[in-house]
């Protein structure tokens, strides 16, 4: 991994509920609880402030995720990192429990036409949420590739390949280094993640 | 004194038939007599408890006398029924209902709703006891329980932000072999908040002019997921719940003002909308989900 990249910070949500929150409730459940972590979260996260970094934010072991919750801890989040004046350069990549929140993932992300990459245990990273059909295309390939220099999506999108890493780097779904190059979410995270 | 009858049989089909009886411009001692009560599921009994409610609301002392069968005092008492209605409802001496006992085969008790707290708790209750239940007597997968409880958890929730007012929840599976010819698991939710018209009225009463009314506010929230709250992400509870249960063939209706509407499988005979019912101040919410065939 380029030296260059950005950071990976993991924070454990089951460990924040249990240590921070709620030590006896382990559902990430309630509109008020999910505002609660969420604070929980940037609070973490402001230790991580200065150079870019990749939040991976691991709800892999709270057993049973509502819409109200996700609503708050996933797309809110993401809503307010994607604004130019966020608080940190922060990305985020999520780790789920495969089928039983990923539908609950998806349906939150699509509400507020939101996409974000999520590791549901499977051993691959996905796309979750609202995207493109090129934003589709260009992520998987860079997912598989890790990688990917300017002009290095050409083969598989044409001209239109930089253009679309470019967005989904606004979209914070890539990391784009200052010399053009695309960076996997996973990639850095699977590198680089530290509690 | 008023009395009011209760039916032989008290479910989700027959509810109105109590609703019918309730006359709020008349105070004063009101007796809802069960004692010829022989069946009654999670949607009477919360049924029972708002009408005794909203007796007390309008002004009357609402008494309760008890089912002449001990097999029907002893299933109200496993359901928690009788420690709720302690909080409604006025006692006669040498009452033969119970407190709760301990552990049971109850899906969920009448649990009432009033704080997220009480949210978590249904959650957590009914992650412990669901799971035999819906794989073994409703052949669904060993994940439902996950999505069971998240409809749980919206369900309730509706009672805490929209209806602003307390709410019980009640959960059981029953054999419905004359009527369905399989098992069932029962849902039922209510409170008596100000219910969908009230809550999405300053909101969007405006946007359907003259169509605004009871059954317009229904349509609001169920077909079109609208919610008082402005911010996008708000309403996806009943959207989700109604996807959920399409997908295990169920039943879903929501009771609020003087409508019902619904989204009804192939085995119901419920129409999707009805009109024109007796004033109901909040909301009651009926789930059924049907054992898995084929």
């Amino acid at each position: 991994m380029n030296t260059t990249g950005p950071r990976a910070v993991r924070i454990d949500v089951r460990r924040l509920l249990r240590d921070t929150l709620a030590p006896l409730r382990p559902n990430l459940v309630t509109r008020p609880t999910g505002r609660a972590v969420r604070d929980a979260i940037e609070r973490c996260l402001k230790g991580a402030a200065g150079a870019p970094f990749v939040s991976l934010i691991d709800l892999a072991r709270v057993p049973v995720l509502d819409f109200s919750c996700a609503d708050e801890v996933v797309a809110r989040l993401l809503v307010k990192y994607q604004t130019p004046d966020r608080p940190l350069d922060a990305f985020f990549l999520f780790r789920a429990a495969g089928d039983t929140h990923r539908h609950t993932v998806d349906a939150v992300l699509g509400r507020h036409d939101l996409a974000a990459v999520c590791d549901l245990g499977d051993g691959c990273c996905h796309l979750l949420g609202t995207a493109s059909e090129d934003e589709g295309v260009a992520w998987r390939t860079l997912e598989r590739r890790r990688r990917i220099a300017p002009g290095g999506l050409a083969p598989v999108l044409g001209d239109r390949g930089d253009a679309v890493l470019a967005r989904l780097a606004e979209r914070r779904l890539v990391f784009r280094g200052p010399n053009g190059t695309s960076l996997a979410l996973s990639a850095v995270a699977s590198h680089r993640a530290h509690t | 004194m008023r009395v009011i009858e209760i039916p032989r049989s008290l479910d989700y089909r027959n509810i109105e038939s109590l609703y019918d009886q309730l006359d709020s411009a008349t105070a004063g001692p009101v007796l809802f007599d069960a004692r010829r009560l022989r069946w009654i599921d999670p949607n009477g009994m919360l049924c029972l408890l708002a009408a005794g409610q909203m007796a007390a609301k309008a002004g009357s002392a609402p008494r309760i006398s008890l089912p002449n069968q001990p097999e029907v005092t002893g299933y109200l008492d496993r359901m928690g029924f009788s420690e709720a209605a302690r909080r409604v409802f006025e006692f006669g001496t040498g009452s033969r209902w119970r407190r709760r006992p301990g552990p049971s085969d109850v899906l969920l008790e009448v649990t009432p709703v009033t704080r997220n707290s009480d949210v978590h708790e249904v959650v957590e209750r009914v992650q412990a006891r669901a799971g035999a239940i819906l794989s073994n007597t409703l052949k669904y997968p060993a994940s439902a329980v996950v999505q069971f409880s998240v409809i749980l958890s919206e369900v309730c929730q509706n009672i805490i932000e929209h209806a602003e007012g307390p709410g019980w929840v009640a959960a059981q599976a029953y054999n419905w072999k004359q009527r369905l010819g399989r098992q069932v698991a029962v849902i039922a939710v209510a409170d008596i908040g100000r219910g969908f018209r009230a809550s999405l009225e300053d909101e969007h009463a405006a946007r359907f002019g003259e169509r605004w009314g009871d059954v317009a506010a229904l349509e609001a929230a169920f077909l079109l997921g609208l919610t008082r709250f402005p911010d996008t992400g708000r309403g996806q509870g009943i959207q989700q719940i109604r996807k959920q249960v399409a997908r295990w063939d169920g039943l879903l209706s929501i009771r609020s003002g003087t409508a019902r509407i619904a989204d009804t499988p192939g085995w119901s005979s419920k129409p999707p909308i009805e009109e024109g019912l007796r004033a109901f101040p909040g909301a009651q919410i009926n789930i059924i989900l049907p054992e898995r065939i084929g």
